[in-house]
């Protein structure tokens, strides 16, 4: 057989310069957009450059400001507008930027005021800040806030998903219209072909004479019925032990959490390191379910995802922003006042992954001296929405691993001497877990 | 006709068994006394606690291994005091605390503060988290002890890693950072 591959090299082309021509010219569109608004606000605001002013912003005031709603300081958006009706103007913004410990201290009426409104949080100092990049600043901050991006129907490279979902429907329903048109045609030839007959004489509705029933004929032949039993029984048999065998088994396990947590957008997306939130791991036999502080770390600052985000979690039939609302409550967090109000209540995560209480493992022996991956036991975690159990974590599981995996010795002081000696004794140059005493019963069971 | 109905019933049956299979549920088990844990483990649910669960707050000024109490409070004049601490690791152990400091920055603060101290983590060029500062930054002048300090307590933004990681393994960050912030002036 021969590959054809550009079997629809001309469509093809056809098709992505069409795309190619709609995406640029969309963009081109959006530029022109983009340029008018800019210019338009640039002369509100009198000098100072928004697209600049939002790199400085989010670099420097982001920490603690955000443009709308509230963070570890007040908001920004339209601040100049504001003060201007304190009665303070730019220069006063330019001293308290470069440092507001100073005004402050000067004894300026409005400083101390929003000082103490903000629990005393003391502003960074930025006298790196020139006056054009606080007037860029400034620009950002009065432009109008950009509105929520519309949903693209476009997958992740820029192609249309909507069409392709269209065709599929379309194609399933002339399908079964071909399916149904099929029946009719059947129906109307069998309908033929009994009125020819009939026409004919002949007549089609005889019942073929009743002999012995089937079952009985079965009965008497002695072997036939031997042999089915035997194949019946081997066949129980089969069905009976592979039933036995998963027994106690918990693979797939995938129970409903307290809280759904993505795993696929934590780990995978935004690569945040397993270890990062089950610190644990490192030095424990447990690797923890992370305590809320941990969770807090970055959802502090993070109160809502992103409009992308939110349309994902669609598909899965999840808000998440209301789950993050979830950990508020259980922390005790008000975003409106961007602190604790000391009322907790613990979440009650579903354990997954359990071994019997017979069995020892430890998570610190695995993962930061034998550096085993997280994945290789737990499969691939970050492309997880639910969080379910991967491998079979059986005895025969534990032990084929410890077979065939060799422990990693190059730049493991644990093992220096112990590689040396057994290797010797071995007279291998590799060493795998059992060959250092993997297999022992005492190691796991006692 | 009869026959229809006859595989009819036998596929019902069958989906009848798989359908009872609940990937929500744990599966049975043999000896549930053996298989369950007679002690009280991490995180179990217990009758006794009065949080209902096996894992508590320790008493209150209580230090737990591996931890130092640290005489520095959460204020500004406590920050200011606490820049001029040195490192009390083995200066001997230098080459072995930057590594281990490596290797727990590359888990803890690459995520945002980058893997050069830039402040161009992943979640910064992502847009999740703005705001992460670059170590060189002048307006800061981050010192070992302000490293410390900040990863003690947390500030603005960022929270406490003092939950994550222990006393030592602190200071070999803070050495680490203190390593990046000398690269990215040179």
């Amino acid at each position: 057989m021969k590959k054809v591959t550009y079997r629809n090299r001309i469509s093809k082309v056809l098709g992505f310069s069409l795309l190619a021509f709609l995406l640029t010219t969309i963009s081109l569109f959006a530029q022109v957009e983009v340029a008018a608004s800019t210019t338009e606000s640039a002369a509100d605001t009198a000098g100072g450059d928004p697209v600049q002013g939002k790199a400085i912003f989010n670099q420097n005031c982001a920490t603690c400001h955000k443009l709308v709603g509230p963070h570890t300081g007040p908001e920004l958006a339209n601040v100049e507008d504001r003060l201007a009706k304190e009665g303070l103007d730019r220069e006063w913004i330019y001293a308290w930027v470069k440092n507001s410990a100073k005004v402050i201290k000067s004894g300026d009426v409005y400083a101390n005021k929003i000082f103490n409104e903000y629990k005393q949080t003391a502003m960074t100092a930025f006298p790196t800040l020139s006056n054009t990049d606080i007037d860029n600043i400034l620009a950002y901050t009065a432009a109008p806030p950009p509105a929520p991006p519309t949903l693209r129907t476009e997958g992740p490279n820029g192609e249309p998903v909507a069409s392709s979902g269209i065709s599929n429907e379309i194609i399933l329903w002339a399908l079964a219209f071909v399916f149904a048109m099929l029946v009719f045609m059947l129906m109307s030839v069998n309908k033929t072909l009994r009125s020819v007959l009939q026409e004919n004489g002949v007549d089609v509705e005889k019942e073929s004479p009743k002999g012995l029933p089937l079952w009985k004929a079965f009965a008497k032949n002695h072997f036939l019925v031997l042999v089915s039993v035997i194949f019946l029984l081997l066949g129980s048999a089969y069905f009976a032990y592979g039933w036995m065998m998963q027994v106690g088994v918990d693979q797939g396990y995938e129970p409903v959490q307290p809280i759904h947590y993505s795993h696929r957008i934590h780990a995978g997306d935004n690569e945040i390191e397993c270890k990062y939130c089950h610190s644990s791991a490192r030095k424990s036999k447990h690797s923890g379910i992370p305590s809320l502080n941990v969770c807090m770390n970055c959802h502090k600052t993070i109160s809502e995802v992103g409009p992308a985000t939110l349309a994902e979690g669609k598909q899965y039939g999840v808000d998440y922003n209301k789950e993050i609302a979830k950990l508020y409550e259980a922390v005790g967090w008000e975003v409106e006042t961007q602190s604790y109000t000391g009322e907790t209540q613990p979440i009650e995560w579903i354990r997954i992954h359990n071994l019997p209480d017979f069995a020892y493992f430890n998570h610190s022996q695995h993962v930061e001296v034998g550096k085993v991956e997280c994945q290789t036991c737990h499969g691939p975690v970050e492309e997880m929405e639910i969080m379910s159990q991967f491998s079979s974590l059986t005895m025969g599981w534990c032990v084929n691993c410890h077979r065939e995996t060799n422990v990693q010795t190059e730049g493991n002081p644990y093992y220096a001497k112990i590689h040396e000696e057994l290797s010797k004794k071995y007279k291998v140059k590799t060493l795998t877990a059992a060959q250092m005493g993997g297999l022992e019963c005492g190691k796991c069971h006692y | 006709m009869n026959s229809i109905k006859k595989i009819g019933v036998v596929f019902g049956l069958l989906s009848v068994l798989v359908s009872c299979h609940d990937k929500s549920k744990p599966n049975y088990q043999y000896m549930p006394n053996m298989y369950e844990p007679v002690g009280y483990e991490t995180y179990q649910e217990v009758g006794i606690s009065p949080t209902g669960s096996e894992a508590m707050l320790p008493p209150e000024n209580a230090i737990p291994r591996g931890w130092m109490p640290y005489g520095f409070e959460n204020t500004i004049e406590g920050k200011e005091l606490a820049s001029l601490q040195v490192s009390p690791l083995d200066s001997l152990q230098r080459d072995a605390n930057l590594k281990k400091g490596a290797e727990l920055y590359g888990i803890y603060c690459a995520i945002c503060h980058g893997p050069k101290g830039k402040g161009q983590g992943t979640l910064v060029k992502r847009e999740k988290i703005l705001g992460v500062p670059s170590y060189d930054d002048a307006g800061r002048n981050i010192t070992l002890g302000t490293t410390f300090h900040t990863m003690q307590y947390g500030l603005n933004s960022m929270g406490s890693y003092a939950s994550q990681m222990n006393t030592e393994e602190m200071w070999q960050v803070s050495e680490y950072v203190m390593q990046l912030k000398q690269d990215l002036t040179k």
